[in-house]
């Protein structure tokens, strides 16, 4: 890349300060995250007193692990170059399919929790992972568009937890399970927690470490290019839609563990927050570019907002105003990135 | 009427007049800025500095429409044609006759209809663009140009696509405007059609103005020197040719789309078989058909003896045969990813770089240094997106990707593409010495030269057809072109 220098070319302006050229070079390489997490610090910290406490960043920490998984899987479906907007209806399916199972298997041998909390587990995130599968499916072998596709699974998936439970939220969980991996801790750390940064690590090393990883990339970075380079673009498609509804399917049964009960209606802000967190941590929308790291900071930057907003007494419906402002503003800030790259080229 | 403006974005202090009723020709390589200039004259973009003077007088061109409504019309390479509207709706595309506020379909038709009888074209003007073929598109863009009676009319490769009698009328129509007093500003990269229409040649290189020159005395080989600033012989190098075991066997190969019908051709090891033929030929899909990247109706294909009729990309790629895609931007890079990457990605499947469902990060980094210094990568930074390179180091990255495994057959498809003089004689010298290797070499080029100095052995396609197969000495442009256009006994 050549010197910022160039961009002066032409008009008759001043050569830009250190921190002008400084604050440009942030930009390009971070993207907006970091103007927008120090701009959120200061007018929080402005409305609270206790928004900096060491308490209150361990509360957000806490309550973003949700975001944090579904964003995860969110940014594997932009990579390759598309999105999943049913990521809602999964949690919600997951958390009805895998609280209802609990319970029946509860009814049915009253002694055995462990293995209710297992069977509940596991039916619920299966649940899950074939909305996922459905997903890959029509888009890979139906070449459905992911928009179309994820639309209209949303749909079908939010329609088939509430003829379930008639909207009515799914009680009988032994409540050792809530216990645990809803506000359980090892070593003082919440599990939930423990359990993103698990899955945290395990999506840094998919995306950077494996072939499958780079097939991500690839594919949404020229798919065209990926198939004449070999690689298997349909299947790694379908991959990438199972492995986001997994991810998703995991965060729902975090969340019926935390809310003790089976809910048809969570999940609902899943497709904005997540598409929001990773757009916000620099995932082009284009496909082929993002990065793990970011993604987390950006699940937890829009954890701090909601968290400041709470603090700061705004009720919760502004809040959505707030959110959707923040995605379209993270749009623009990454066309003008791009724009600035785009000059910076030689 | 005088145009001349200096110091233009890739072009350089360019100077460029256009007499009324002359055909000056724009002779250059690909990327020598011909294409920048005609955008300037057409007002599809503005220089930077300098000036355009029509009769004298310093314009201002904007847009297109406001170069149009001072007459200058141009037919450019890219079609400037809605697909899903109809030849008269696009030759009034922008001005549309009306009748009280409401369009005049009728008098859209009858204009259309005496345009169209005008210049002798057969073509229905409700018909939609996409029911077209390429020619057909290309004689639509060419009457949207004479619409309005031009005083300036720029044609970009206007016969590439054009069978001969249809280029016959385009050259008498020409002559009919330029002794009406119109300008014609005229690209190609035919030497007869420069003889045959052109007053004046200019040739550009770089950016630069080399020469103009007199079109009706000036010798081939001098605007080829002129051209590239070299000898041919510096820029083609000799490739030994020692044909060895058969490779390649395509046998009665008919596609699906009937992109390609019949075809029948043989690759050797040590030899660069060449196939040209004009846009829409079947020369690429070909290739692209044995590549499992069209679809197979009849026909067989065979690698070393063993029959991949219609085996996907990977399954090739394992074999030994290798598809380099046209279009780099298109099909073969991932711009927004390093040149690492990139160039890694066909060997990602197999060891060494794969290790079970992980990616060995040293093997990789080491095919990345070892393909870097192998294509000469400037800069040499392999972690630098492939979209902040040149044209030519994005088409070396691309070649590197074919060396990233190894390969029988190579299938090059429009090799040299958008690339300086310098990395075009460097690609050449490459192919030579995979040849040379004891590969086999498909060359696919429409780059006439390139195919003719390169290539061992030569098959002609016309309309999906194999029409002629010419090797040795008697590759040449007469032979070759005679069986690139229509003839009245075939």
């Amino acid at each position: 890349m050549s010197e910022p220098t160039d961009l002066q070319q032409g008009a008759p302006r001043p050569p830009a300060k250190p921190v002008t050229r400084l604050i440009k070079r942030l930009f390009i390489a971070l993207g907006v995250l970091p103007f927008l997490l120090l701009l959120a610090m200061i007018v929080f910290t402005a409305f609270s007193d206790n928004f900096l406490s060491v308490q209150n960043l361990t509360n957000v920490v806490r309550q973003s692990v949700y975001l944090i998984i579904v964003s995860l899987g969110q940014m594997l479906a932009l990579l390759t170059g598309g999105f999943d907007l049913s990521v809602g209806t999964i949690v919600a399916l997951t958390s009805v399919v895998g609280a209802t199972a609990m319970a029946a298997t509860l009814a049915a041998a009253p002694e055995s929790v462990w293995l209710a909390i297992a069977v509940g587990c596991v039916a619920g995130i299966a649940a899950g992972t074939l909305v996922g599968v459905a997903n890959g499916i029509g888009v890979a072998v139906f070449n459905v568009s992911p928009f179309i596709m994820t639309l209209g699974i949303a749909s079908v998936g939010f329609g088939i937890a509430l003829y379930m439970t008639g909207g009515v939220p799914v009680y009988g969980m032994p409540p050792q399970f809530g216990e645990v991996f809803g506000f359980g801790r090892m070593a003082g750390v919440p599990v939930p927690v423990i359990v993103a940064v698990i899955i945290s690590a395990l999506a840094w090393v998919l995306v950077n470490r494996t072939v499958l990883g780079r097939y991500f990339y690839a594919v949404g970075g020229n798919v065209k290019a990926a198939h004449l380079s070999g690689i298997n673009t349909r299947f790694t498609l379908f991959l990438t839609y199972t492995l986001c509804g997994f991810l998703a399917a995991v965060c729902g049964m975090l969340l019926t563990a935390r809310l003790e009960t089976g809910e048809a209606n969570i999940g609902a802000s899943m497709p904005l927050e997540s598409i929001a967190a990773c757009v916000i941590g620099a995932v082009s929308l284009r496909g082929g570019v993002g990065r793990v790291g970011n993604v987390v900071l950006g699940a937890l930057f829009i954890g701090l907002v909601q968290n400041g907003m709470n603090l700061a007494k705004i009720e919760s419906y502004l809040q959505t105003v707030v959110l959707g402002t923040l995605l379209i503003l993270a749009v623009i800030a990454d066309q003008m990135r791009m724009r600035l790259i785009a000059s910076l080229r030689d | 009427m005088v145009k001349e403006y200096p110091g233009v974005l890739a072009l350089d202090r360019v100077d460029f007049q256009l007499r009324a009723g002359e055909v000056h020709v724009l002779f250059g390589e690909n990327g020598a800025g011909k294409s920048t200039l005609i955008s300037l004259l057409a007002g599809a973009q503005e220089p930077s500095s300098g000036e355009i003077l029509v009769r004298g007088v310093t314009v201002k061109l904007g847009s297109v429409h406001r170069a149009r409504g001072l007459g200058i019309s141009a037919v450019f390479q890219e079609f400037s044609l809605v697909p899903q509207l109809t030849v008269e709706e696009n030759l009034f595309l922008g001005a549309e006759p009306r009748k009280r506020g409401f369009l005049d379909r009728q008098a859209m038709r009858r204009e259309a209809k005496a345009i169209l009888l005008r210049l002798g074209f057969a073509l229905d003007p409700a018909e939609t663009i996409q029911h077209l073929t390429r020619a057909q598109r290309q004689m639509v863009e060419i009457a949207k140009a004479f619409r309005t009676q031009p005083s300036v009319l720029i044609l970009d490769e206007p016969t590439a696509s054009l069978t001969e009698r249809e280029t016959e009328q385009l050259f008498a129509l020409i002559h009919a405007a330029t002794s009406q007093g119109v300008g014609v500003v005229y690209i190609t990269h035919r030497m007869a059609e420069i003889r045959r229409i052109g007053n004046r040649v200019t040739v550009l290189r770089d950016g630069h103005v080399i020469a103009t020159v007199d079109a009706k005395t000036t010798s081939e080989d001098r605007l080829v020197a002129l051209m590239t600033g070299r000898v041919i012989s510096e820029i083609y190098p000799t490739i030994r040719h020692e044909p060895g075991e058969l490779l390649l066997k395509v046998e009665g190969l008919t596609s699906v789309t009937q992109s390609v019908r019949g075809a029948t051709i043989e690759v050797r090891a040590g030899e660069v078989v060449g196939i040209a033929g004009l846009v829409g030929s079947g020369k690429s899909e070909i290739a692209r058909a044995c590549f499992g990247l069209e679809e197979v109706a009849s026909g067989r294909v065979w690698l070393r003896g063993e029959e991949v009729t219609g085996l996907r990309p990977g399954a090739m790629l394992r074999k030994g045969f290798f598809y380099l895609p046209a279009d780099r931007r298109e099909e073969g890079l991932m711009m927004l990813r390093s040149c690492r990457e990139n160039m890694v990605l066909p060997a990602l499947r197999e060891a060494p770089i794969r290790r079970g469902a992980f990616l060995s990060v040293s093997q990789e980094q080491a095919l990345a240094q070892s393909l870097t210094r192998r294509i000469n990568l400037q800069p040499a930074r392999p972690e630098r997106d492939v979209g902040h390179f040149s044209g030519g180091n994005q088409q070396k990255v691309l070649l590197a990707k074919s060396l990233s495994r190894p390969v029988q057959v190579f299938a090059f498809d429009e090799p040299t593409t958008g690339v300086d003089v310098a990395t075009r004689a460097a690609i050449y010298r490459f192919i030579g010495e995979l040849c040379e290797a004891g590969a086999g070499v498909l060359l696919i080029s429409s780059d006439l030269p390139e195919v003719l100095h390169l290539s061992h052995r030569l098959y002609v396609m016309y309309r999906g057809h194999i029409r002629a197969e010419l090797s040795g000495a008697d590759i040449t442009e007469q032979n070759v072109l005679g069986y690139f256009f229509e003839r009245a006994a075939a």
